[in-house]
């Protein structure tokens, strides 16, 4: 007669009692075993209890086992799966399973396993992971239906934009001023503070190397013109994709996913009229007067080190600002910026009402549209380098 | 014999490659109270977004007071749209907006009224829910089902002749709940208006509904049409047997009806 005792410590699981289980065998001649538990039989036990039972299976290869249970003390569903499985093993094996001392707990415990659901094979959930070449092609066709989808989105905003034009008295004239603020006023302190701090930077900077030469003079003209030419349009659109363009993509896929923007439809509005429309014009209105506030807070950063560093007066620093710069650059930098606001809070918007899933959809769509609006100023501003570069 | 106002023919619905609904037919007649039951997850709420014409039928064809919304163009559309109301699940409440705003927006819009009629209108709609003195509130600072009531109130401020409600009464505690069904009768009775219905709730199928379809998520389609005094009675499906007689057999719910 053969003995074994194992016992098995749980740790330091605080949330069940800290003994650990206890389980002893015990197999008679006639090729009937007989198992006592005792202890818990709970989620970090099971498995270790399992373990052991295969290997008396193996070991001995017994025609019937016989578990007493009326030792147990405590036992959770995981430890009631554990007997049900070791069940339906028994029955697809061929040995014969019998359980004794069986309390009404352990018995109603067990009623709540769904046998039926634990023979279904597992439902295929994971696919298998693409392979590269699936992957490419996944990534191609979804960059595709992407462009497909901001260019048809571009045209309805044009559609309804000459819509808009011809009724204007449908705009949504009160959003368009609530948008002006949250676009324009709220975005001055950010544009003026970075701008004059750029334009701090760069006199500074290019007084280091101008100042070999002699050629102090010259900072304003660079500065002047560098701020007018590229990095003040430049400048404004990065902030305003990050502070606006995000938050028309967050605020319009927020009311996709609240299903707000089914509700309109069935109420027979328009959503691109409704809601993009006041957020495309409110940012075109005001993006020429915060790129104009971002050129003047450059040159105040600017003039600050030339009269302070570079010993130019005041009145010479104005001077040579406005001989290096004329008004066919500013009504061209305007002009830019003009192109550049509907950009950024087109694409806002679209990526708004793209947004699928829930609140990391809107997550999501906000990320895309900073990404898409940075990529869409790199290229617009490439493009007026060159054409300008052919006038 | 009463006017068909919704005539379903052979809607077949899903989205992407995903068939949701396959081949319903089913028909809603003037002023009658037309519940959709069935599982979660089974389509219900498709099935309505398909009705008021959000989504893109697979195939078949929904028609609206006899024209055909999957074909239809752009101004009867239009035209059709002014004629429901709807509340979606989610109550989907402008969040932007003030309750005044949300129920006031479709008045401002498709209407003439004067200001005053309009702060009029509001008023009584809201009232009509139980939700007098909020105009000035938030969405947000609501309950959930003080918003499905709100989202009535702005569902039926245009008046509409369909309304469509996406369970109505989910998340009410059983007063409200049975107010919201009185409220919804008393609708359906004052102004004849047709009420496509998802609902759950038991007792707001018997007490409300004149005719119901059950769909069914394995079959992807209706597995009962009729009355529900009936149905519980003699329906040959033992889903549908379950699902009315719920709590009433114990054994058979264990397998059956899982909603
Ligand atoms: N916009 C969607 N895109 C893809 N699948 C969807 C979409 N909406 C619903 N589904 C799927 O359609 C099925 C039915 O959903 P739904 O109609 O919301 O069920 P319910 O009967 O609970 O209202 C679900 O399996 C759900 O995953
Ligand atoms: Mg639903």
């Amino acid at each position: 007669m053969k003995n074994f005792k194992f016992f098995l410590y749980c740790g330091i699981h605080h949330n069940v009692p800290k003994e650990g289980s206890a389980f002893y065998s015990k197999t008679e001649e006639n090729g009937n075993t007989v198992i006592s538990l005792s202890g818990n039989i709970s989620l970090f036990t099971i498995e270790e209890i399992l373990l052991s039972l295969r290997e008396i299976l193996k070991e001995e290869q017994p025609k019937k086992i016989t578990i007493d249970l009326s030792k147990v003390e405590y036992l959770d569903t995981s430890g009631a799966l554990l007997l049900v499985r070791v069940e339906e093993e028994a029955k697809h094996s061929g040995f014969t399973l019998e359980y004794i001392n069986m309390d009404q707990k352990i018995k109603a415990m067990m009623g709540l396993i769904d046998r039926d659901v634990l023979m279904t094979p597992q439902t295929a959930t994971e696919k298998r992971g693409p392979g590269f070449i699936e992957r490419v092609g996944e990534e191609t066709v979804s960059l595709i239906k992407n462009i497909r989808e901001v260019v048809s989105f571009g045209g309805e905003l044009i559609y309804e934009t000459l819509y808009s034009f011809f009724h204007i008295k449908k705009i949504r004239w009160g959003d368009v001023i609530l948008y002006m603020k949250k676009v324009g006023v709220d975005g001055l302190p950010i544009i003026g503070l970075i701008s004059f701090l750029l334009g701090l930077i760069l006199a500074f900077m290019s007084s280091l190397q101008l100042k070999q030469f002699g050629a102090n003079i010259y900072v304003p003209s660079l500065l002047s013109i560098a701020m007018v030419r590229e990095l003040g349009p430049i400048m404004t659109a990065i902030l305003v994709t990050g502070r606006s363009g995000s938050a028309f993509a967050a605020e319009i896929g927020t009311m996709k996913v609240n299903e707000e923007i089914d509700a309109l439809i069935t109420m027979g509005f328009n959503p691109v009229r409704f809601l993009a429309i006041p957020k495309v014009f409110a940012t075109v209105i005001v993006m020429p007067f915060l790129t104009l506030f971002s050129d003047i807070s450059a040159f105040l950063g600017g003039m600050l080190i030339g009269v302070a560093i570079l010993d130019l007066t005041i009145y010479t620093y104005i001077q040579q600002t406005i001989k290096a710069i004329d008004v066919f650059n500013i009504l061209i930098s305007l002009f830019k910026s003009m192109v550049l606001a509907i950009l950024i809070a087109g694409i806002g918007c679209q990526r708004g009402f793209t947004v699928t899933g829930g609140a990391q959809g809107v997550g999501n769509a906000t990320t895309s549209a900073v990404v898409a609006g940075l990529f869409l100023i790199i290229i617009v501003d490439s493009i007026f380098a060159i054409v300008l570069n052919y006038i | 014999m009463a006017r068909v106002i919704i005539e379903v023919v052979g809607l077949t619905a899903g989205f992407g490659d995903d068939i949701i609904l396959r081949d319903l037919n089913f028909k809603v007649y003037e002023g009658e109270i037309f519940v959709i039951v069935g599982g979660s997850g089974c389509g219900k709420s498709t099935l309505l977004k398909h009705l008021i014409g959000l989504h893109e039928v697979k195939s078949g064809r929904i028609l609206l007071f006899g024209k055909d919304i999957t074909t239809a163009r752009e101004e009867e559309l239009m035209r059709l749209k002014q004629e429901m109301g709807v509340l979606f699940q989610t109550s989907a409440l402008f969040g932007s907006m003030t309750l005044y705003e949300n129920i006031a927006l479709p008045l401002q819009e498709f209407t003439t009224l004067s200001q005053d009629t309009i702060d009029m209108l509001v008023k009584i709609k809201l009232a009509m829910v139980g939700l007098e003195g909020y105009e000035n509130h938030f969405p947000n600072e609501l309950s959930g089902g003080m918003k499905k009531r709100a989202g009535i109130a702005r569902a039926m401020a245009l008046d509409p002749s369909i309304l469509f409600l996406d369970e109505p009464s989910a998340g009410l505690d059983p007063v409200t709940s049975a107010e919201l069904d009185g409220l919804i009768k008393k609708i359906n009775r004052g102004t004849g208006t047709t009420m496509v219905i998802v609902t759950h709730e038991l007792e707001s199928i018997f007490s409300i509904s004149d005719r119901i379809i059950m769909l069914d998520k394995s079959k992807k389609g209706i597995i009962a049409e009729g009355r529900p005094k009936e149905l519980k009675m003699y329906s040959p499906d033992p889903k549908v047997l379950n699902f009315f007689n719920r709590g009433a057999i114990s054994e058979a719910s264990r397998k059956g009806y899982k909603g």
